[in-house]
C-alpha cells in the first residue's frame, strides 16, 4: 500500500516506510458496520514504532453508542487539568491516538484542527488523548500548530483508554478511536480505526449531523 | 446511520470545477491536492502521463485540500490558482505551482502571475483580500465529507482510489473502472 512516489524532502520524518496494511474498520452504531480500506498517503511517514502486528484490530471492545461516557480528569498542561464533566452541555469528540509524533495521527489531528470551526458549529469540541506526557504534548502541539487540547493519559498509564475499551495492552498505547459524546454525557457514536489509518473526519460529521436531526425530531415531538 | 459508503465522492464534478478533458469522457478522475505537499508534487507528472495515455477517455478535475496548519504556503497557493482561474489561467498556474513547490510565498506567487501573463495588479489585490478563500474552503470541506484524510487523494469516477498512485497502478485502476462502467 505504499506509494512508489517518494519525493525527496528535507524533512527527515518524511521517509517512506512500512505502514499498516489495509484493514477493515469497525463501526459501532446501531449495529451497523462499514468497511473502509486503508489510505496511506500521508505527509509524514515513519515506521509505527512498536505497533505490533500492524493494523490489527481485534474484536472491538470500544464502548458502544448508548453507553454512559466514563468521566475522567487528565492533565493538558503541567498545571491544568481537564475533566469530561467540564464539557457538559457541549458535545465532545474524544480522539484517542497511539502517540504524539507518529505520522498518521499527526495528520489525523491536523485534519481535525483544520475543521474545528465546522465542528464547533455543531456545538462540539475535539480533544486528543494519548499516553504521552504533558511536555511531549506541548512540544507536539506547538510544532503542528494544533488548536485543540491534548490530554495526557499518563498516570496511571492508559487508564482512560482502558475505561473506554480502547487500550492496547501489549503495545502500551491506545487504539486510534473516536467517541462522540452528547451534551448529557452519553456516547452516541464510536469508531475504531486500524492503528495505521487516519480515520478522517467524515464519520465525525455524519455522526454530528445525525445527532442534530435526532435532536430536531425530539424537539418537534415534544 | 450511514446511508452512503465511505470513500465515495459526495460532490460530483460540476460547472464549478476546474476540469481538463471532454465532459463526456467515460471516466472522471478527481484529485484533492495541496500545492505544498511533496506527494502531490510527485503525483503531478503521473496525472499528466495518465492524461496523455488516456486522451479523450479521461476527464480530470483538481480540488484544493490545503493542510494549512502544517503547510504554511498551501492556502495562499490554492488561492493563487483560483485567482489565476478567475483570469482564465487556472491550469497554467496549477502547473507552475507544482513545478515550484519550494517557493510559494507571496512574492513568488506574484512572480508566477507575471510569468503566466495575468493582470498582476488584480491578482495581487485578490490574493491580499483572500477573495478566493471561501472557494478553497468549499473544496476542502467537500473533501472532508468524502473522507479525504491526506493528500493526494484520488477519486476514480466517484470512488476513492485506495492503492498507490504510481502510473501503472493508477492506469490499471482507471481502465478497470472504465470496463466496469461500460459493462
Amino acid at each position: 500500500m505504499r506509494s512508489d512516489a517518494t519525493p525527496q524532502t528535507s524533512n527527515s520524518k518524511e521517509q517512506s516506510t512500512n505502514a499498516a496494511p489495509e484493514r477493515a474498520k469497525t463501526v459501532t452504531q446501531s449495529g451497523s458496520s462499514t468497511q473502509l480500506t486503508g489510505n496511506q498517503r500521508f505527509e509524514r511517514r515513519t515506521p509505527q514504532a512498536g505497533a505490533g502486528p500492524e493494523g490489527e484490530v481485534q474484536e472491538s471492545t470500544a464502548l458502544p453508542a448508548g453507553t454512559r461516557a466514563p468521566d475522567f480528569t487528565l492533565r493538558t498542561t503541567p498545571d491544568q487539568e481537564v475533566s469530561l464533566s467540564d464539557f457538559r452541555g457541549k458535545r465532545i469528540v474524544l480522539a484517542f491516538y497511539p502517540a504524539d509524533w507518529s505520522p498518521v495521527c499527526g495528520d489525523e489531528l491536523a485534519v481535525y484542527n483544520e475543521v474545528l470551526p465546522e465542528i464547533r458549529k455543531h456545538n462540539a469540541e475535539v480533544v486528543g488523548i494519548s499516553v504521552d506526557g504533558v511536555w511531549c504534548h506541548i512540544a507536539y502541539a506547538q510544532y503542528n500548530k494544533l488548536h485543540l487540547p491534548l490530554l495526557s493519559d499518563f498516570e496511571p498509564k492508559g487508564e482512560v483508554a482502558r475505561s473506554y475499551g480502547v487500550y492496547r495492552k501489549k503495545d502500551g498505547f491506545s487504539e486510534r478511536a473516536l467517541f462522540l459524546i452528547d451534551e448529557e454525557g452519553t456516547i452516541r457514536w464510536s469508531y475504531v480505526s486500524p492503528i495505521g489509518v487516519n480515520p478522517g473526519a467524515d464519520g465525525v460529521f455524519d455522526a454530528l449531523e445525525e445527532l442534530d436531526s435526532q435532536k430536531a425530531q425530539k424537539g418537534a415531538a415534544a | 446511520m450511514r446511508a452512503r459508503r465511505q470513500g465515495t465522492l459526495v460532490a460530483p464534478v460540476s460547472a464549478r470545477d476546474h476540469v481538463q478533458g471532454p465532459a463526456d469522457a467515460p471516466v472522471t478522475l478527481v484529485e484533492y491536492g495541496d500545492y505544498q505537499c511533496p506527494y502531490c508534487g510527485a503525483a503531478h507528472p503521473i496525472v499528466k502521463a495518465l492524461q496523455r495515455e488516456l486522451g479523450d477517455n479521461l476527464r480530470f478535475a483538481f480540488r484544493h485540500f490545503p493542510l494549512a496548519t502544517i503547510h504554511e504556503y498551501a492556502e495562499g497557493a490554492a488561492e493563487a490558482a483560483e485567482a489565476a482561474g478567475a483570469q482564465g489561467k487556472f491550469w497554467q498556474m496549477h502547473d507552475t505551482l507544482f513545478e515550484n513547490q519550494q517557493a510559494l510565498d507571496f512574492e513568488s506567487l506574484v512572480g508566477y502571475a507575471e510569468e503566466v501573463g495575468l493582470n498582476v495588479e488584480r491578482f495581487a489585490t485578490e490574493l491580499e483580500n483572500h477573495v478566493y478563500a471561501p472557494r478553497v474552503r468549499e473544496d476542502f470541506i467537500s473533501g472532508i465529507r468524502s473522507g479525504v484524510n491526506g493528500t493526494p487523494t484520488f477519486f476514480i469516477h466517484g470512488v476513492r482510489h485506495e492503492g498507490s498512485f504510481d502510473f501503472e497502478t493508477m492506469l490499471e485502476a482507471i481502465q478497470a473502472r472504465m470496463q466496469g462502467l461500460a459493462a
